[in-house]
């Protein structure tokens, strides 16, 4: 099973060296191989006996982190679903590309996301299944700005990016929570831990996450908006990721903690509220598109949001329904992808308003057409699998019988009509899509290609899929036991059985559907006459501006605040140093009582260090308040000597030593420099920066004072300085202890110190050395 | 430190100047038992070569003393590290140091100690780095000279 998953990986390795070939051979035919061994494989599963299947590879076991597949009915659904419709989209995708494109990037992205999707559906480890899905998010990116160099690509592809990554994230959150909480990575033990989950106090915060994960992903509103966007990709990338499968993982993730989240009445009410916002927001604006991809990514948001709907309602039926949806969205709008890229690639334009009257042109494409976009309605004809399921979603939707209150009781009622609302739209669109394209009169000579039949090569995937809506619509019995009962019974918890049959007899959904076809069919005679609504909603005020306004406006404020901070003075940044260490350590101190006078240790003073300190008080005052450069440094060298002096006095000689040393070089290096600066003028702050230096320097000022004296206040231990006293002629063999400690006792900080100065030295010579080399080169 | 005529600070640099190396000299060995050690030594050697440097100029100093500084400072952190691993040999830790008490032919009983040779690497490398930062900075002169000019 892992070799299954990793199966696409592996082949995508090596595809950059078949593209070497691709013009005597499309690499299309050996990528279409991949997708049709995994379904085969998979394939042997289905059968009446399903029993779920698990199997452990490791991978971090320290962190259990594991590649820990289970393979259930609703895996096996998804998997099928991906293998299956990954073959055809490969497969058509051979006709699709020509082979002047970046065939080799094309298929990499492709395999990368056809293995992410396989790992997402089979993970039950949550750590891999976040692997996977941020995998998706990553492949789908590159596959939307395949077409690199045009705008809407590269738009599309980040706006996606930047949603489902949001997403993504926000279900790691979710995710690393219920793992913390139940102690294990793996979902099937998570589920046995459901009471923990459902009683914590963060629940609520973990279901706002998940779902937060899942409603980006399958584009729920208001989530929707980087879908339609993402129609910028090739067309096969949006049959297989935009309609069948990525979309779809968002679902398939809350389909797979239904069981432990649908007990929450929280989880009802924002699941199928937010469902059903969808499904009639998505089929409203679908009629609204004037491309055909716009119309299929529009119609694609409102299917999800109606099996959204479905999962949310939580009941028997209604999870079934989904399941059974699931699959029969999957065929008809891969194969109505499908059927928008052939009329795009056979007459060159998407434009519903360019394009009418191609039945003629293309008769077999539109007999597809037909089918697919009638099954989309849910027209009631036995050989249309949509229609089952959407008979199945009102039945639900009427039935559902939920002992809740308040809220969640008025949805409750409302959803049926809601319900019907969408679907009524849903007709429209789809009515829209098939007429608006092959009805009507035809103006060849406005489009961009005289239109002509497709290839056979091209007609072989939707005709596939095409033939699968009307095998499910007449034979539903050869699906659902041996497939769907096992994926609506893992989706629902427990045992899920229901018969599928066309005729129910008078019940209130066949009413519903006969009520969506006739109101269908009049507001899709009378579009001219209400058209002019859209102008009002949503008129200006849609989503993406919204959006691209948070972008482009984080962006602005972000740049307003770096600048207002980092505005490049040395000045400005000092300050902000100092008046933070100045903030942070009085406030710790007043906090924790650090504050401390004590001047019982303390030793006398004497007349000569007060005098060296007036001295040097002086002389530090002088060099601020000092107009001439060279007498700062001056003065600044009595400061060094009255050091010098201490500490003699403090009997330190070889520090005076060093410190006289030290000063003389330092000034005789300053007064070197000094002669390289240019005559700078002196430049003029305002009294307001100089009042402000002034305070921050005498608040610093204060507060090392107060840190010294307090430090000095609080001696808790004795110095280890006797040791040194005891040991230096014993173990150093020396009498003069400070320089025993430098050689001996703690030479390593000496040897680093001999090392500093040296490279000191190289710095110097290179930036004076090479300063003029740069400049010629 | 161009030339100057200057004959007094001359005569008195030839004397100055050895008196100042005589006492670095004093100061390494002596920085042991007493106040001094190769750092100051090294400052102290650097001060009476710099007068040299003033006194004389640059040409002329440069045919007498044919050093590179900068390589100074390789050598003096070169003998500081091997000092450090040199205890190796005797499966000491790295840097430890020894002495002992030794009958020299002229100077008597004489403290030798291991500490002394790391100092000479400190007393070198102070005055390659003081030499060469000076001498840089100094000899960059006459180009900015040219450039304001």
């Amino acid at each position: 099973m892992l070799l299954a998953v990793l199966l696409p990986f592996i082949i995508a390795i090596f595809i950059p060296f078949l593209s070497k070939w691709k013009h005597k051979l499309h690499t299309g035919f050996f990528v279409t191989a991949v997708p049709v061994v995994i379904f085969i494989y998979f394939a042997r599963f289905i059968g009446p006996g399903f029993e779920p299947v698990e199997r452990e590879y490791s991978w971090i076991p320290s962190l259990d982190m594991n590649f820990l597949f289970y393979l259930d009915g609703l895996s096996l659904l998804f998997i099928l679903l991906i293998s299956g419709i990954g073959s055809l989209v490969a497969f058509y995708s051979i006709y699709y590309l020509h082979k002047s494109e970046q065939l080799g990037h094309f298929y990499v992205y492709f395999l990368l996301f056809m293995g992410s999707m396989l790992g997402i559906v089979l993970s039950d480890n949550v750590y891999v299944l976040y692997t996977f899905w941020e995998f998706t998010s990553l492949s789908s990116f590159l596959l939307i700005g395949f077409w690199n160099h045009r705008e809407g690509s590269r738009y599309g592809a980040l706006k996606s990016m930047l949603i489902t990554v949001f997403g993504g994230l926000s279900l790691l959150g979710g995710l690393v929570f219920m793992s913390g909480i139940t102690g294990t990575a793996s979902i099937q033990e998570m589920m046995s831990q459901q009471e923990l989950i459902l009683n914590h106090d963060f629940f609520p915060l973990i279901l706002t996450l998940i779902l937060l994960g899942a409603f980006t992903k399958s584009a729920q509103f208001p989530f929707h908006i980087w879908l339609p966007d993402a129609m910028e990709a090739p067309t096969p990338v949006s049959a297989y990721l935009h309609s069948a499968t990525m979309v779809k993982a968002g679902i398939f993730l809350v389909a797979r903690f239904l069981p432990m989240l649908s007990v929450s009445e929280w989880f009802f009410i924002i699941v199928s509220a937010v469902g059903i916002a969808t499904l009639c927001w998505g089929s409203y604006m679908a009629v609204r598109q004037t491309d055909l991809k716009g119309i299929l990514a529009f119609s694609t948001i409102s299917q999800l949001g109606m099996i959204m709907a479905m999962l949310g309602f939580g009941t028997k039926a209604a999870i079934f329904a989904a399941v059974f949806h699931i699959l029969n969205h999957a065929t008809f709008k891969g194969s109505l992808f499908m059927i928008a890229g052939i009329v795009d690639h056979e007459t060159g334009s998407r434009d519903i308003r360019k394009l009418g009257g191609l039945m003629t042109f293309l008769p077999i494409t539109a007999t597809l057409a037909v089918i697919a976009s009638f099954s989309m309605a849910g027209v009631p004809f036995p050989f249309l699998n949509g229609f089952y399921s959407k008979e199945m979603f009102f039945d639900a939707a009427v039935t559902m019988d939920l002992s809740v209150t308040g809220i969640a009781a008025t949805l409750q009622t409302l959803f049926p009509y809601l319900a019907v609302l969408g679907s009524i739209f849903t007709f429209v669109y789809s009515m829209y899509f098939f007429f608006g394209t092959f009805r009507g009169k035809a103006n060849i000579d406005e489009l961009p290609k005289k239109p002509h039949e497709a290839p056979a090569g091209m007609l072989v995937s939707p005709a596939i899929l095409v033939l699968g809506v009307i095998i499910i619509g007449l034979f539903p019995d050869l699906i659902n036991k041996p497939f769907i009962e096992h994926a609506a019974s893992a989706a629902y918890g427990s045992e899920n059985v229901k018969d599928i049959y066309y005729w129910h007899g008078l019940s209130p959904a066949f009413i519903m559907s006969i009520t969506v076809l006739v109101f269908g069919t009049i507001l899709y005679l009378s579009i001219p006459k209400w058209a002019s609504i859209y102008n009002a909603v949503p008129g200006r005020l849609s989503l993406n501006t919204f959006y691209d306004g948070l972008v482009e406006r984080t962006e602005r404020y972000s740049t307003i605040i770096t600048n207002s901070y980092m505005n490049g003075s040395l000045g400005r940044y000092v300050r902000l140093i100092l008046v933070a260490i100045v903030v942070v350590t009085f406030g710790t101190m007043a906090l924790t009582g650090g504050f401390t006078l004590d001047f019982g240790n303390v030793s006398e003073v004497t007349l000569h260090e007060v005098l060296i300190a007036v001295v040097m008080v002086i002389a530090a005052i002088g060099t601020i308040i000092a107009k001439n450069r060279i007498a700062a440094i001056l003065i600044l060298g009595v400061v060094g000597y009255g050091l010098a002096m201490l500490f003699v006095l403090y009997r330190a000689p070889d520090l005076a030593l060093t410190q006289l040393i030290v000063e003389t070089v330092t000034v005789a290096l300053f007064l070197l420099v000094f002669y390289h600066l240019p005559n700078l003028e002196p430049h003029h702050e305002s009294s307001l920066t100089k009042a402000m230096n002034l305070i921050i320097s005498v608040g610093y000022g204060l507060l090392m004072t107060m840190v010294a004296i307090s430090a000095h206040s609080h001696k808790m231990f004795d110095t280890m300085s006797s040791y040194f006293v005891d040991n230096s002629y014993k173990l150093g063999g020396g009498d003069n202890i400070v320089n025993v400690i430098l050689v001996d006792f703690r030479g390593l900080d000496t040897l680093f110190e001999i090392a500093v100065l040296g490279i000191a030295a190289m710095a110097i010579f290179g930036l004076i050395r090479l300063r003029g080399k740069n400049k010629e080169e | 430190m161009r030339g100057t005529n200057d004959l007094i600070l001359r005569t008195t640099t030839a004397f100055i100047a050895f008196i100042l190396l005589g006492f670095s000299v004093y100061l390494f060995f002596a920085g042991h038992n007493k106040p001094g050690g190769g750092f100051i030594g090294g400052l102290m050697a650097s001060a009476a070569l710099i007068l040299m440097y003033m006194a004389y100029g640059h040409e002329a100093m440069g045919k007498v003393i044919r050093v590179n500084f900068l390589y100074m400072v390789f050598t003096g952190l070169l003998i500081a590290v091997a000092t450090g691993i040199g205890s190796f040999v005797f499966g000491a830790p790295f840097l430890t140091q020894n002495f002992g008490y030794f009958q020299l032919p002229i100077l008597g009983r004489t403290e030798l100690a291991t500490a002394l040779l790391f100092d000479l690497g400190v007393y070198l490398t102070v005055i390659g780095v003081t030499m060469t930062i000076i001498l840089t900075v100094a000899k960059d002169r006459p180009e900015v000279d040219k450039a304001n000019a």
